[in-house]
């Protein structure tokens, strides 16, 4: 075999030992649908009122924040697979297997692949999960079967980038807490700080550059478009750009972290 | 360098941590189908020296040679040739033993009924069969181990390396994994391990070398480094100082402590020659007050090679 059929086969071996993980310590698996489903029912049930409120001038949670809310949920459980992927990354690392694999003839960048493929398939299933819930909340979403399918597109693509994100941290965090934390930069602020809640040109001048100018927000902006139908503008592009940007810049990361001498 | 006899062949290993000099030039040879043991204390730069030789780390200087194969030009070819198990175990915690093996089979590209197969021979031969359905977390120390090691022989490698193998183990496991070496070199693999223990250099090697702060100071085969160690001895002490006098002039080749009231007396330790010294001390109705066999441990090469002892040397 080739040696890049040897990757492949390498890379799928590595993806099936991850899936087993997620299959046997299903508690990271269920946390990360958990954690965005208590942010749909806290934003919706309980602060959805005053946010529309704000806006409309007082109205319980509409089925038109619902529709708003659900897209940037689903972005928010993408950026949770962060947590997911350091976390598994930071086991191997702090249980030892690491230093198995790298004296043995495996392809190098297999182990790494292994977990941000099977990321991809946790955010699929935990996406799939929090769209079935909102659909039960009154979620209306106005896709079609191409809308849909451009919209797991881009949901695979995003997952990726996160993924490769968040393998140099679980590489770098010493202990798995610390994977936790870092991994959380990626799953909890930049979602927070991003048009998922609340419109921008609700927020400080500042803040709002920022909102409307971080990577997170062109690829949420896209989503809602392709799920509801609002306006997309360039943001497609953006999204598109930065997430293959930012899959590259964690790739090469990553791969930069692993090969380098282990620390003593 | 020769290379088709020669399993591993190092020269001039040099590596630094930062400022701290860790290995400062080491040469080894080791024949294929021996078994090396690098001996020395905590801190010498023994798992280091297992780190670079099994492509872990790289070194800052030198020239490996592992079953042919150049260290820095090859490593994918010295990887498919050697079989590694560290210090700490490094088995997969979520995966049952059975599993453990499985993946290791994947990843040496074995095909699936070959994979099944060695697991199978391996979990059998090693003794876990019974708890090849389960987590790795509910093992022994010595299941862990030998799993750690079963993993490490999925490929059928033609080195093993085995950095302290039975520390950290009770004797009974202890002595289980010198069986399990033992079989290994007589299925003709060459093995390269390290120890602090003197009778496991003893028990499994065909030639030792001494570590100490990343210098070999000595290398040979059992018989030649037991030349280099003082002998064992028995100790005796005494009530008084002249029941002290007329041991010593009984004995004769003795070294005296005043002081301590006590006499060294060389011994190799048997129980004969304990018997034979005490029907002397008998014979000449000279009581003994308290008496310690001392037998040549690590402690006593180390201060025969390099003259202090190896307690007072500082562990990283």
């Amino acid at each position: 075999m080739s040696s890049f059929s040897y990757a492949l086969r390498d890379s799928a071996t590595m993806l099936r030992r991850n899936l087993r993980h997620a299959m046997r310590n299903p508690f990271v698996t269920v946390g990360t649908i958990m954690t965005p489903v208590f942010m749909l029912v806290l934003f919706f049930y309980v602060l959805g009122g005053s946010i529309v409120g704000g806006l409309n001038g007082g109205a319980k949670g509409s089925t038109e924040y619902l529709n708003y809310l659900v897209p940037g949920i689903i972005l928010m459980t993408a950026a949770l697979g962060a947590e997911f992927t350091a976390l598994g990354v930071n086991s191997d690392r702090t249980e030892n297997i690491i230093s198995r694999f790298r004296t043995m003839a495996i392809s190098r960048g297999s182990l790494l692949t292994g977990h941000a493929l099977a990321n991809v398939i946790q955010t699929l299933i935990s996406v799939t999960c929090i769209i079935v819930i909102s659909l039960l909340m009154g979620f209306r979403p106005n896709a079609g079967l191409v809308e849909w399918l451009e919209f797991a597109g881009l949901l695979v693509l995003f997952a990726l980038a996160i993924a490769w994100l968040a393998v140099p941290l679980g590489l770098i965090a010493k202990t798995p807490s610390g994977a936790n934390s870092l991994s959380l930069i990626i799953g909890m602020l930049l979602p927070f700080f991003s048009s998922a809640f609340v419109k921008p040109e609700t927020m400080p001048d500042w803040l709002r550059w920022f909102v409307e100018n971080q990577p997170f927000t062109s690829v949420l902006e896209t989503l809602r478009s392709l799920l509801t139908g609002t306006p997309v503008g360039n943001n497609w592009i953006y999204a598109i750009g930065w997430s293959v940007g930012l899959i590259i810049v964690g790739y090469i990361w990553a791969r930069w972290v692993y090969n380098r001498e282990p620390s003593h | 360098m020769k290379t088709n006899q020669t399993a591993i062949a190092a020269r001039g290993l040099r590596k630094s941590f930062g400022s701290h000099l860790v290995l400062n030039g080491i040469d080894l040879d080791v024949t294929e189908g021996t078994v090396y043991a690098l001996l020395g204390p905590n801190g010498s730069g023994k798992t280091t020296t297992v780190q670079i030789l099994s492509t872990f780390l790289s070194s800052d200087s030198g020239e490996v040679r592992i079953a042919g194969h150049d260290l820095l030009k090859e490593p994918e070819a010295v990887r498919s040739a050697i079989g590694v198990t560290g210090q700490f175990s490094a088995v997969d915690n979520l995966l049952t033993g059975e599993e453990n093996l499985l993946l290791m089979a994947d990843l040496n590209h074995l095909s699936r009924q070959e994979g099944r197969r060695r697991a199978a021979e391996l979990l059998e031969r090693f003794d876990l069969g019974d708890v090849a359905g389960k987590l790795p977390i509910t093992y022994s120390g010595g299941m862990r181990r030998r799993l750690d090691l079963a993993m490490s022989l999925v490929g059928s490698p033609r080195i093993i390396f085995l950095d302290e193998p039975t520390t950290g183990l009770d004797p009974r496991s202890r002595k289980t994994m010198w069986e399990i070496i033992r079989d290994l070199l007589a299925g003709g693999v060459t093995i390269f391990l390290t120890t602090q223990y003197l009778d496991e250099a003893d028990e499994l090697a065909d030639k030792i070398g001494v570590l100490d702060q990343g210098k070999l100071v000595a290398e040979g085969t059992v018989a030649e480094l037991k030349r280099l160690i003082p002998g064992g001895h028995i100790r005796l002490e005494f009530a008084d100082f002249a029941r002290l006098e007329t041991a010593a002039h009984t004995l004769g080749d003795v070294s005296r402590d005043d002081e301590a009231l006590a006499l060294t007396v060389p011994s190799d330790g048997s129980v004969r020659s304990l018997r034979a010294l005490l029907d002397r001390l008998d014979s000449e109705a000279i009581s003994v007050e308290g008496l310690s066999v001392h037998i040549p441990d690590l402690d006593d090469v180390f201060f025969a090679l390099t003259g202090q002892p190896k307690n007072q040397k500082v562990g990283k």
